[in-house]
């Protein structure tokens, strides 16, 4: 036990005097958040416009007031030829332009076909989409105010009460904790231990410290136990920041929350271990985690693109991925606020990771030692 | 001297067996994966209904529903509560409740009600889901208008016809959009991470000083470590073009040349930031990370997965003085706009800066004596 | 003195607080075999690495193959060899891929390069491990491998740190003999070790403790001076003082 210990300090000791990376590990976790939580969101904010206008008369002027006065749109530019459309839309100065038909007012009222184009940069389609709906919807308003001008009504209507559950704000971070939680964790377990594992490999240090009395396990043990620690730190840190910071509320238990976290650092943990077995250098270690965990980690889980989208294949992919399970359990247990009963599933399949690895891992681990 | 040090880093490079496979690879799974997985459609939304008034109107609502193909019905509930228990394990996303006189309140008043409620962690998904529903809902009345004949001959004066044009991605594919811009995001993995491991990979073998008490001028080593790289980046490129075109028969509507002319920019941007990188750290384990956490931060910001209009001042600061945002920029609107060099000269400017800057730099901060 | 090549004048370096190496004054003559004795941390190493360029002196001045180490390292860096304690050529590429790499970065030509290397190899008996990745020869000749590629390029010293270290007696001797070849071939050697065995090849050695000189002679006077009779006493009797521990 003594010598465990004397092998988790000087562990603790490796990680300390590496002032850098310790920055990097601690900072990580915030500069995550602020940024998920304030920069990165799909919500289209500043649609810049140019207006084409054909008719130029006072309907026309009064859709164009209303689309620049609205606080989603820009007007950048009048234009007055057809090339300028293409010119201003390469360059990338507006992403719609407004074409209204000549005599348009005069179509509006007697023929009720007055034509108005949105030409759209569709270069990104959920944009494109919420572009069009933008400015449709503008378009609409103003033409029912019109029309309830001329005494015309609606004849029938639903009317539909929306109810946003969890997050009636519609905040981006709601969907984005959980996601950073997991990310987090799944870096400084498996990518940072199984660099550190097979970095001693490199140096040849690993044969001496399994030369020791010390049961190889307990080297093993022992490596992962400040890492261990760092997660605990980042995972305490990112609570409390969404909390304070992002005012994400907690709404569920935190014994629960810690519980599942643990779980999933095990199983971190213990893919890092893996992974240190089966590899050789450094650079390897750094690409089979960067490219098997990080990146599918970030892309499968569900954190960034919705997992029901995807083909059949990756979303058997995803399954496999503990990353996902993980951030499903933290989404219901912090933000919808369950009762554990919900989770049973989450927690039953990152358990049985924990088992198949603990096998795996060891079995690959031995296999090293003869 | 130049032509001996190229012809190390080569050799080294092929003799490894992990880079050259790695390089093949990397695009491969990039491209095959990335673009079914990097899609913000929200597609098979999980809908649990409660239909309180089992009329037909109600029903014929309820199919219409699924038939829009947004929403798979995944159970009908008998009461409110029973329903949200559906959300809370996660089995529903988004739950339609219709009242119980539905059919006859439309009937006599014109005027029935609906309850749509949904989970909203997801902000994204909470929006669209109701969004589909309300535009199914607002379909529907006008179904049932015309079915009675309330429409007929009354039409709506002043009508205005609304016409959206789609640009550049006609069928609003976002794979046409994902893949320019994840072609980007390759090359800055490997063009950066890999020389930002190799100085510092030669000082942990201890063969930097050997190099170091020899004659040989910075700015000639700085060069045979970035031009292996640039040619790596030019083959990356190729592959990408290649697999772009048999995968998804994205071609760029642009000139191919304009794109390598930029590429060829580019990398050096990414392959200068990985040597000053390199240059800087002691051990592989903390280049690593530190590009680890500049990168997530330049990708995060650059516009590659969330539009930078849409992010406050300060993000939109930092996109401004990232070179990928740059890039992306320049790859999309050659893809999809058929923009040339003049259209996209700031970016041009722009990447050049960044280039010599990173170069530099990479020169000035490789020291041959402490 | 014409036949000066290395110089140093009150060199000192500091690390901090640490005062590494403590004002040295020595000088070395062309052709000759110059033995820098120390135990481990007396500072040697350090010393070296300010002589050959890869590290500035905080205060003191030095030349090297008549250059000053202050000011123009790189131009030292053309006249000597080098051959770091830690074996520092490339794992990864084969024998006659060092060899070439290295002169190439000196300057010499295609043809001078084919040549030499053929030569040298052919004298080491190693003509068969040619193709031989460096990381699989045993570590003997991985030694001798770096000694050669040290002195590739004709250079007019060449500075040896540790040469020696881990390898068996008989390496070590066949080792000195291709010392001794090199300065027949007039290049001058400084070398560090703490073989005391070792010292007895040198034409002149220093010991150093703490960073300072304590002595400076031929190995025969030194016994003299300090009535011994092999090196290992005489650097006992000095090295005594030492407060210093081994890093």
């Amino acid at each position: 036990m003594k010598q465990f210990l004397a092998f988790v300090k000087k562990e603790f000791l490796h990680i300390f005097r590496d002032t850098r990376t310790m920055l990097i590990l601690l900072g990580m976790p915030i500069v995550q958040i602020i940024l998920f939580g304030f920069a990165i969101t799909t919500e289209v904010k500043d649609i810049r416009f140019a207006v084409y206008d054909l008719s130029r008369d006072q309907t026309t002027r009064q859709i164009t007031q209303r689309l620049a006065a609205n606080r989603y749109f820009t007007l950048v530019a009048n234009i007055d030829r057809p090339g300028q459309v293409d010119e201003l839309m390469k360059s990338g100065k507006v992403s719609m332009v407004v074409v209204f038909d000549s005599d348009f007012n005069a179509n509006m009222l007697h023929t009720g076909e007055a034509a108005v184009q949105l030409i759209v940069d569709a270069t990104d389609p959920n944009q494109a989409t919420t572009m069009t709906n933008y400015a449709t919807g503008i378009i609409t308003q103003y033409q029912q105010e019109l029309s309830a001008g001329s005494g015309m009504g609606t004849a029938m209507m639903i009317n539909a009460q929306t109810r946003m559950l969890y997050n009636p704000q519609m905040e981006g971070a709601y969907n984005f904790v959980p996601g950073v939680m997991g990310l987090i964790l799944m870096l400084i377990c498996a990518m940072m231990t199984s660099i550190a594992i097979v970095r001693e490999k490199e140096r040849g240090s690993m044969e001496v410290l399994l030369a020791s009395p010390v049961r190889p396990i307990f080297i093993i043990i022992a490596k992962a136990v400040p890492y261990f620690i760092l997660s605990v730190v980042n995972l305490i840190t990112i609570l409390l920041l969404s909390v304070f910071v992002l005012k994400v509320p907690v709404a569920g238990s935190l014994t629960l929350i810690f519980l599942g976290s643990f779980l999933f650092i095990l199983v971190a943990l213990l893919l890092g271990l893996l992974i240190s077995n089966l590899v050789q250098t450094q650079v390897a270690a750094m690409l089979a985690s960067g490219m098997g965990l990080m990146m599918p980690t970030m892309l499968l889980s569900g954190m960034m693109f919705p997992v029901e989208s995807m083909p059949p294949i990756l979303q058997w992919i995803s399954a496999v991925m503990p990353a996902r399970w993980y951030i499903e359990m933290i989404k219901k247990l912090m933000i919808q606020g369950v009762d554990g009963i919900y989770v049973m599933k989450e927690f039953a399949i990152l358990a049985l990771m924990v088992a198949v690895l603990l096998v795996v891992s060891l079995r690959t681990f031995k296999k090293r030692l003869e | 001297m130049l032509k001996f040090l190229l012809e190390k880093e080569f050799k080294q490079m092929f003799r490894n067996s992990f880079l050259p496979r790695m390089i093949l690879f990397m695009p491969v799974m990039m491209l095959v994966i990335m673009p079914w997985a990097a899609n913000q459609e929200i597609k098979n939304i999980k809908l649990s209904v409660v239909d309180n008034d089992h009329s037909t109107y109600s029903q014929r609502l309820v199919n219409k529903v699924i038939a829009s193909g947004y929403f798979i019905l995944e159970d009908v509930s008998s009461s409110n509560s029973e329903a949200l228990r559906s959300i809370e394990s996660g089995k529903a996303d988004i739950i339609l409740e219709i009242e119980p006189e539905f059919e006859k309140n439309l009937m006599s008043t014109g005027l029935a009600e609906v309850m749509i409620s949904a989970n909203a962690v997801n902000g994204t998904k909470g929006g669209l889901g109701s969004g589909y529903l309300s535009a199914i809902l607002a379909d529907f009345t006008d179904d049932i208008a015309t079915d009675l004949g309330l429409n007929t001959g009354s039409g709506i004066t002043p009508g205005i016809e609304i016409v959206p044009h789609n640009l550049y991605n006609t069928f609003m594919d976002y794979k046409v959009f994902m893949v320019p811009a994840l072609v980007v995001m390759l090359l800055t993995m490997i063009a950066g991470f890999l020389p930002a491991l190799n100085i510092v990979g030669e000082k942990e073998a201890g063969t930097i000083e050997q190099m170091n008490v020899t004659p040989v001028r910075r700015i000639t080593f700085i060069l045979g470590k970035l031009i292996p790289y640039w040619i790596i980046g030019f083959v990356i490129l190729s592959i990408c073009f290649v697999l772009a075109a048999l995968l998804y028969g994205i071609t760029p509507v642009g000139n191919l040349l304009t794109i390598y002319m930029y590429a060829s920019v580019y990398i050096l941007v990414v392959s200068g930031l990985g040597l000053v990188v390199s240059n800087y750290s002691d051990t592989m384990q903390q280049a690593m990370f530190v590009m680890f956490f500049f990168m997530l931060i330049l990708i995060l910001l650059s516009g590659l997965f969330t539009p930078v209009t849409s992010m406050p001042e300060w993000a939109q600061f930092i996109a401004k003085i990232n070179p990928l945002s740059y890039f992306i920029q320049v790859m999309r609107s050659v893809y999809l706009k058929g923009s040339g060099i003049s259209q996209l000269l700031p970016q041009l400017t722009a990447l050049s800066l960044f280039a010599l800057a990173f170069n530099v730099w990479a020169v000035m901060s490789y020291r041959k004596n402490g | 003195m014409d036949d000066v090549v290395i110089r140093a004048d009150g060199l000192t370096k500091k690390f901090g607080d640490f005062t590494a190496v403590d004002h040295i004054t020595f000088e070395v003559g062309k052709g000759e075999i110059f033995g820098f004795l120390g135990a481990n941390g007396a500072g040697k190493t350090t010393a070296m690495r300010m002589l050959c360029g890869l590290s500035h002196p905080t205060s003191g001045s030095g030349t090297v193959a008549g250059y000053d180490i202050s000011k123009d390292q790189e131009k030292i860096k053309a006249n000597i060899g080098y051959m770091s304690q830690k074996f520092s050529l490339y794992e990864d590429l084969k024998v006659w891929e060092n060899m070439r790499l290295f002169g190439g970065i000196y300057g010499m030509k295609e043809s001078d390069i084919k040549e030499k290397t053929d030569r040298i190899l052919e004298n080491l008996g190693f003509s068969g491990e040619r193709d031989t990745l460096v990381r699989d020869l045993p570590l003997g000749w991985k030694q001798k491998l770096a000694f050669s590629v040290s002195i590739f390029h004709s250079p007019k010293i060449v500075f040896l740190d540790e040469p020696t270290g881990g390898v068996d007696p008989k390496t070590r001797r066949q080792f000195w003999e291709m010392i001794y070849k090199a300065v027949h071939d007039g290049i001058t050697v400084f070398v560090t070790t703490h073989y005391m065995d070792e010292a007895e090849y040198c034409d002149r050695v220093s010991i150093m403790v703490d960073g300072r000189i304590e002595a400076l002679d031929s190995p025969k006077n030194l016994k003299q001076q300090t009535c011994s009779q092999t090196m290992d006493e005489v650097f006992q009797k000095f090295a005594r003082k030492a407060t210093r521990s081994a890093d």
